[in-house]
Parts: C-alpha cells; sequence; structure tokens
C-alpha cells in the first residue's frame, strides 16, 4: 500500500492546499487526534478530514482482502490490522459524541456564537445529533413535567442547568517542537510566559484555551 | 415537609446502583406535580392579599413556598433527566432491541425518547461514509486477537461466518469463531467469550 491520500491542509503561508500523506501518516493523525480527544475535558476541533480518508483507507483494505488468495497468512495480520484502526476510529468517535451529549447545551452555543473564521468544533453531522438530542430532551422534559408545573416555572434553562467541561482541569502536554514565549492566560493581568522545550512533559494549569494543546502537537 | 415527595425521587435514584433502571415513578412524579400545583395557588391568593391588603408580613412565607416550588422543580427535572442518562446507556449496552424487562420499566414517554436518540444515533452513524457508514457500537475493546473461543449460552440456529461456511449455534457447544463476528452476539448474550 504504497498509495498516497490528500488531505486538506495548511502551508506556511497559511492558505489551504491538499497535505499528501501516507496511510501510515494517516494512521499516526487519526492516533494523535484520538489520543488529544480522550485527554481533553472540552471537545476539540472536528477533523471531518481525518474521518473520511481513515473510512476511505478501511474501505481499500477490506477490498484488498476479498481479492487476496484464501489461506495466504498476510490475510489475518492486515485483518488485524483492520480491527485495530476500526477500534481507534470508533473510539475517538465515541469519544466525541460522549462530549457532545454531556455538554450539549454549551456545544450548541458555541457553535451558534463562533465566529466565521473560527473553525467548527461539530461536524455538520455531529452539529445536526447535537440539536436533535437538544430538542428530544427539551420536548421530554416539557411533555412530562414542565408543562404541568405552574406558568412562571415552565422553562429551565439548560445552559445554567446542565454542568459545563471543567475547564481547570490538569492535561499533560507533551511538546513535540520548541516553542519559545507562550502566553498563559492572556484573559488575566497576570501574563505569564513559558518556554516550552522539545520532549518535556509538563503538568498544566488553567487550559482556559485549548490552543495551547494545539500548540504542542 | 414540603419538597419530601421531590427528595424520595432523587433517594430512588441515589439507591440504584450505577446504570440502574427502577420501575418508573408515576405516583411520585404526579404527588410532586400536585404539591407544585397547591404551593403556587396558595401563593397567589398571597401574594394579592400582600398587594391589596397591604400585608407585608406574607412576604416570607411567600418567599418559602417559591423556593419549595424551585426546589420541586429541580428535584424533577433531575430525576427525569438522569433516568433518561441511564436509558442512554442502555442503547450502548444492549443495542437497538431492548430486553422486555427494562422496557416495563419504562414509561410510554421514555421509550418514545429511547426511538428518538436511537434513530439520531442511526443517521449520525451511517453519515460516517462508507457504504453503511461506521457502527460505532462495535468495537468497545481493543481486539488482541483475531479469533476467541465462545461457548453457546442458548440455541441461535446457523450463523454465517465471512468466507461462507456456516456454523450450528446450540447451547452449550464451543466454537472457535472470529472475535469481531461474535461481539454483538456476546452483548446479547447468545455467546459467552471462554477465558482459559
Amino acid at each position: 500500500m504504497t498509495e498516497e491520500l490528500g488531505l486538506p491542509g495548511q502551508d506556511s503561508d497559511g492558505g489551504s492546499e491538499e497535505v499528501v500523506l501516507t496511510p501510515a501518516e494517516l494512521i499516526e493523525r487519526l492516533e494523535q487526534a484520538w489520543m488529544n480527544e480522550k485527554f481533553a475535558p472540552d471537545l476539540l476541533e472536528s477533523k471531518p478530514e481525518i474521518v473520511e480518508c481513515v473510512m476511505e483507507q478501511l474501505d481499500h483494505m477490506e477490498e484488498n482482502l476479498r481479492r487476496a488468495k484464501k489461506g495466504d497468512l498476510k490475510i489475518s495480520i492486515h485483518r488485524m490490522e483492520i480491527e485495530r484502526i476500526r477500534y481507534v476510529l470508533s473510539s475517538y468517535l465515541r469519544c466525541r459524541l460522549m462530549k457532545i451529549e454531556k455538554f450539549f447545551p454549551h456545544v450548541l452555543e458555541k457553535e451558534k456564537t463562533r465566529h466565521e473564521e473560527e473553525p467548527s468544533r461539530l461536524s455538520p453531522e455531529e452539529f445536526a445529533f447535537a440539536k436533535e438530542y437538544m430538542a428530544s430532551i427539551e420536548t421530554y422534559l416539557k411533555n412530562v413535567a414542565l408543562k404541568h408545573m405552574p406558568p412562571n416555572l415552565q422553562k429551565v434553562d439548560l445552559l445554567r442547568s446542565v454542568p459545563k467541561p471543567d475547564l481547570d482541569s490538569y492535561v499533560f502536554l507533551r511538546v513535540k517542537e520548541r516553542q519559545e514565549n507562550i502566553l498563559v492566560e492572556p484573559e488575566t493581568d497576570e501574563q505569564r510566559k513559558i518556554s516550552l522545550v522539545t520532549g518535556e512533559w509538563r503538568p498544566y494549569w488553567s487550559v482556559r484555551n485549548p490552543w495551547l494543546c494545539w500548540q504542542s502537537k | 415537609m414540603f419538597c419530601d415527595r421531590a427528595i424520595e425521587l432523587v433517594r430512588e435514584l441515589h439507591r440504584a446502583p450505577e446504570g440502574q433502571l427502577l420501575a418508573f415513578n408515576e405516583d411520585g412524579l404526579r404527588q410532586v406535580l400536585e404539591e407544585m400545583k397547591a404551593l403556587y395557588e396558595q401563593n397567589q391568593s398571597d401574594v394579592n392579599e400582600a398587594k391589596s391588603g397591604g400585608r407585608s408580613d406574607l412576604i416570607p412565607t411567600i418567599k418559602f413556598r417559591h423556593c419549595s416550588l424551585l426546589r420541586n422543580r429541580r428535584c424533577t427535572v433531575a430525576y427525569l433527566y438522569d433516568r433518561l442518562l441511564r436509558i442512554r446507556a442502555l442503547r450502548w449496552e444492549y443495542g437497538s432491541v431492548l430486553p422486555n424487562v427494562l422496557r416495563f420499566h419504562m414509561s410510554a414517554e421514555e421509550v418514545e425518547w429511547f426511538n428518538h436518540y436511537k434513530k439520531s444515533l442511526a443517521t449520525y452513524m451511517r453519515s460516517l461514509g462508507g457504504d453503511e457508514g461506521l457502527d460505532i457500537t462495535q468495537d468497545m475493546k481493543p481486539p488482541k486477537s483475531l479469533y476467541i473461543e465462545v461457548r453457546c449460552l442458548k440455541d441461535y440456529g446457523e450463523f454465517e461466518v465471512d468466507d461462507g461456511t456456516s456454523v450450528l449455534l446450540k447451547k452449550n457447544s464451543q466454537h472457535f469463531l472470529p472475535r469481531w463476528k461474535c461481539e454483538p452476539l456476546i452483548r446479547q448474550g447468545v455467546l459467552e467469550h471462554v477465558l482459559w
């Protein structure tokens, strides 16, 4: 399998162009996205290109297996690889879905109030799912209880009732390339600057902006 | 004391171990709603008295009843929402068809919510690309090996394996089958993974 896959990406000028990846690089990106998603308390940016390419890759592999000679030893090995990749992809998507369900009012609010240039945290399908989820819960609560309550109590503000993701939780960062003078907590007056050295593991406080997680991609 | 019934609902959830779904407490819910109605009506008349009759000494009572109303609502919504979360977990545990014993514990509206959730999830999974999308309710654990030893717990009948051959799944028979084919059956309770 020496084919290369096109993936929309950014070049150094900031313009978008297709980045060509080998299958191995694609899987590495998938695993990276999976790890980041698992350890971040918040929902991270969606990666529909990676999901799409991995699905295509799995299809190719299945196709190759179907055409392979029966009893060939390599079949088991390739099958195992398909299983593993499918597990990582499923786990990644499950992790995202669970965060979407857990923080649904906040996720939808963020999507509603984001700027044009900001990338979306939700893929279009995840967005549709989140909206349906919220609508079904609102309808259920209204029909079973709220509409039978006194008139001034029938509205429940889900944004206030459903807990937000805990952005103060600790995460470990692994720094892939050296970065100087990263601004910590730019919103507060006290502006702390730290330098990140390659390969260093650091406990992290107040991850206000998930961008800092990405800095260490 | 006010809000007793509402707290009882929350205690019921607290008593049920993680994920277990007890029968829907329709009576309990009805009683809470009735108490809310009574409190509200008492407050309404007191508010009128306070305004027109200048009875400002009623105000603490009015505030107290209002707090009770808010408490009742919070407990009720917590009860209902927590049950929905448990029901949602059932979809991931048991698949789209729930065992009857669990369905009897759900109210009609809960069953309806479950069906909506199922449908949303299915639409999302189908959209993931490929012919039929990706069933992310499978592959819950990292794959350790390709084939696993399984024992059949109940009569299932003919089961087709990848290369066209089929196996007869009779109670107590043991087979060495591909893991990915067995996973759904293991979750349904038809097969049991035999660990040495």
